[in-house]
C-alpha cells in the first residue's frame, strides 16, 4: 500500500504549483486553471486523509468541493467572457484601469 | 409521508431564515420573466418581503436554540445576533438599490435574487459550527457577490473589479479549503467542538489553522491580503459596495470568532498573526486613504482600516473583545451602508461624480444629504455621541484588559490619522462653493428611508448602546 505521506506530498506540490502559476501567469484563463489545480490538490488531500482515517466523511467533502468548483467555474468563465468582449484581450497586464 | 431520515422540525426551524431567503430568491427568479422589464415594483416587493420574513424567521429560530443537523449548525445568541445584522443589511441594501438600478437601466430581478442568495450564505456562515458547512456558506455568499460585482456588464471598470474579486476570492477560498483538509487530517473531524478533544498531529493542525486564517484574512481584507479591496469596492456598483463592505465581512469575522473561541489551539496559534495583521491593516488602510481623490476609493481604504480596528478586539481574545467585535460590526454596517447608499445616489448617471471635488457645495445644495454624510463620516472617525465612538471605546477597553497596550496606542494613532481624510470631505462639502452648474437630484423616498434608518441608528447606538451592547455581551458569554 502506498503510504499516506506520498499522497500528501503530491497534494502539497500540486497546491504549490497552483499558487506559483496564480502569481506568475498573465493569462486570465491560465490563472483560473491554477485555481482549479489548487482545489483539486485539496480534493486529493481530503481523499487521502479519509482513507488513512478509515472514515467516509472526507470523500463526501470532495463532492461538495467539486460542486462548488463547478458553480464557481460557471461564474468565473462568464466574467472572463465579459472581459474578452469588452476589450479583446485576456492579458491581466492590459486589464488595469483601476490602479493598484 | 416523510422519509425516515427527515430532520426533525426544530432543525428546520433553526434553519428557517436561510430557507426563507432561498425560497424568496427562487420565487423572484420565477416571477421575473413574467414582469415587463420597465415595471420593477413586484420584484422589489418580493425581495423586501423575503428579507423581512427572514428577520421574522430569525426570531423564530431564536426560540429554538441548540444544535441542528447533527451539529453542523448551532443556533445560539451569537448566531441570532449576526442573523439580525445580516438580514438587516440585506433589507437596507435592497431598499437602497432600487432607484440606482432604475437609473442605470439594470435588470432588477436577478439583482435582488442574488442579494438574497448571498445573504443566505452569510447567515449559514454565522451559525456554522463545522468547517465544510462554513465553506459552503462562504461560497454561497462569494459566488453571489462575484456576479453582483460585475452587474454593470458594459462598464469596463466593473468587469475588471469583478475579475479581480473573482480570482483573488477563489484563491483565498482554495487556501481556506486546504486548511480545512489539513485540520481534518490532523484531528479526524471538521466539527469545531470536537477538535480540541481529538488526538491531533500538532504540525498538521497548526499548518491547517494557519491556512484557514489566511483564507479568512483575505475575506475580511486584513493586511497583507487587502490589495484587492479598493479595486473591487471602487469598480463594483455602489449599492453592491455597500453590501460587500458590510455583509460578507461580518460573516467572515463570525467564522473567525467561532473558530477562535471554540478551538483553543487556534486561539493560541493566531494571537501574533492577529496582532500583526491588526497593526498592518490599520496603517495600510489609513495611510492609503490619505492620498485618494475619489471618495468611493477613500471609503474603500477606510473599510480596510476598520477591519484593522476589529482585529484589535480579536487579538484581545476575551469576552469583552468578542462583544466589542459584535457591537462594532453593527455600528460599522450602519455607517458604511448609509455612506455608500448616499454615494450611489449622488454619483449621478453612470457613477461619474465620485471625486472629492464633486462634493463641493453639497452643504448648500442638499443640506440633508450633507448632514447625513457628515454624521457617517464623524462616526467612522469616532467622534462622541456617535456609534463609532462607543465601538472604538469598547475595542480600546478590550485591548487594555488583555494588556495589549501597544495595540491600543496604535489604534489611537490611527484614529488621529483618519481624522484628516474624513474631515477633508466635510470641509469640501460645506466650505467650498459648487464648481459647476450641476445640482444632484432630490433624494428618492427609498434612499431617504435608508438614510433615516442608518443615521438614526448611528445616533441611537451612540447615545443608548445598552440594548445592543447587552445582546452582544450575552452572545459573547454564551459562545463558548
Amino acid at each position: 500500500m502506498v503510504p499516506i505521506s506520498y499522497y500528501l506530498v503530491l497534494s502539497a506540490v500540486l497546491f504549490g504549483l497552483g499558487v506559483v502559476a496564480f502569481v506568475f501567469k498573465r493569462n486570465i484563463i491560465t490563472i483560473f486553471m491554477a485555481i482549479e489545480l489548487m482545489l483539486n490538490a485539496v480534493n486529493l488531500a481530503f481523499v487521502a486523509f479519509s482513507r488513512a482515517l478509515g472514515q467516509l466523511q472526507g470523500q463526501v467533502f470532495v463532492f461538495f468541493v467539486i460542486v462548488v468548483a463547478a458553480a464557481e467555474a460557471a461564474v468565473g468563465l462568464a466574467i472572463i467572457i465579459l472581459i474578452a468582449r469588452n476589450r479583446q484581450s485576456l492579458n491581466v497586464e492590459r486589464v488595469a484601469l483601476l490602479k493598484l | 409521508m416523510l422519509p425516515p431520515n427527515f430532520p426533525p422540525l426544530e432543525d428546520i426551524l433553526r434553519l428557517a431564515p436561510e430557507v426563507v431567503l432561498c425560497v424568496f430568491g427562487i420565487l423572484i427568479m420565477l416571477v421575473d420573466p413574467f414582469v415587463p422589464r420597465a415595471y420593477r415594483a413586484p420584484t422589489r416587493t418580493l425581495a423586501l418581503l423575503g428579507a423581512g420574513l427572514a428577520l421574522g424567521a430569525t426570531s423564530l429560530a431564536a426560540l429554538h436554540p441548540g444544535l441542528a443537523f447533527y451539529g453542523l449548525l448551532r443556533i445560539d445568541s451569537f448566531s441570532v445576533f449576526l442573523h439580525w445584522l445580516i438580514g438587516g443589511i440585506a433589507a437596507l441594501v435592497i431598499l437602497g438599490s432600487s432607484d440606482y438600478l432604475a437609473r442605470e437601466g439594470l435588470p432588477s430581478g436577478e439583482f435582488y435574487a442574488l442579494v438574497l442568495f448571498g445573504t443566505a450564505g452569510m447567515e449559514v456562515m454565522a451559525s456554522a459550527q463545522e468547517l465544510v458547512t462554513a465553506f459552503i456558506g462562504l461560497e454561497m455568499s462569494s459566488i453571489a457577490s462575484y456576479i453582483l460585482a460585475s452587474y454593470r456588464r458594459n462598464a469596463p471598470r466593473a468587469n475588471e473589479s469583478a475579475m479581480k474579486y473573482f480570482l483573488l476570492g477563489s484563491f483565498a477560498t482554495a487556501f481556506f479549503l486546504y486548511g480545512v483538509a489539513l485540520v481534518y487530517g490532523a484531528t479526524g473531524t471538521t466539527l469545531l467542538p470536537q477538535m480540541d478533544r481529538a488526538p491531533a498531529n500538532p504540525t498538521l493542525l497548526k499548518l491547517g489553522l494557519g491556512m484557514i486564517f489566511i483564507g479568512l484574512a483575505f475575506k475580511v481584507a486584513a493586511a497583507p491580503f487587502q490589495l484587492w479591496t479598493p479595486d473591487v469596492y471602487e469598480g463594483a456598483p455602489t449599492p453592491v459596495t455597500a453590501l460587500l463592505s458590510a455583509g460578507p465581512k461580518a460573516a467572515a469575522f463570525a467564522v473567525l470568532l467561532r473558530i477562535m473561541v471554540t478551538v483553543v489551539a487556534a486561539s493560541q496559534l493566531w494571537f501574533w498573526a492577529l496582532w500583526i495583521a491588526a497593526a498592518l491593516t490599520m496603517f495600510a488602510g489609513n495611510l492609503a486613504a490619505l492620498v485618494q481623490s475619489s471618495v468611493k476609493r477613500m471609503l474603500a481604504y477606510s473599510s480596510i482600516a476598520h477591519a484593522g480596528y476589529i482585529l484589535v478586539a480579536f487579538a484581545a481574545r476575551n469576552e469583552i473583545g468578542t462583544a466589542a467585535v459584535l457591537f462594532y460590526l453593527v455600528a460599522y454596517a450602519l455607517m458604511k451602508l448609509g455612506a455608500f447608499t448616499l454615494m450611489a445616489h449622488l454619483g449621478g448617471e453612470g457613477e461619474r461624480r465620485l471625486e472629492i471635488n464633486d462634493y463641493a457645495g453639497l452643504g448648500e445644495q442638499q443640506p440633508v444629504a450633507a448632514a447625513c454624510l457628515s454624521l457617517y463620516l464623524l462616526s467612522l472617525l469616532g467622534l462622541p455621541v456617535t456609534a463609532g465612538f462607543l465601538g472604538k471605546l469598547y475595542i480600546f477597553n478590550a485591548a487594555l484588559k488583555s494588556h495589549l497596550v501597544w495595540l491600543a496606542v496604535l489604534l489611537a494613532v490611527n484614529s488621529v490619522i483618519a481624522a484628516y481624510y474624513y474631515l477633508r470631505i466635510i470641509v469640501v462639502m460645506y466650505m467650498r462653493p459648487a464648481q459647476q452648474e450641476w445640482a444632484p437630484l432630490p433624494i428618492p423616498a427609498a434612499v431617504g428611508l435608508v438614510l433615516l434608518v442608518t443615521a438614526a441608528g448611528t445616533l441611537y447606538l451612540g447615545l443608548f448602546p445598552g440594548i445592543v451592547m447587552n445582546f452582544a455581551a450575552q452572545s459573547a458569554l454564551l459562545l463558548r
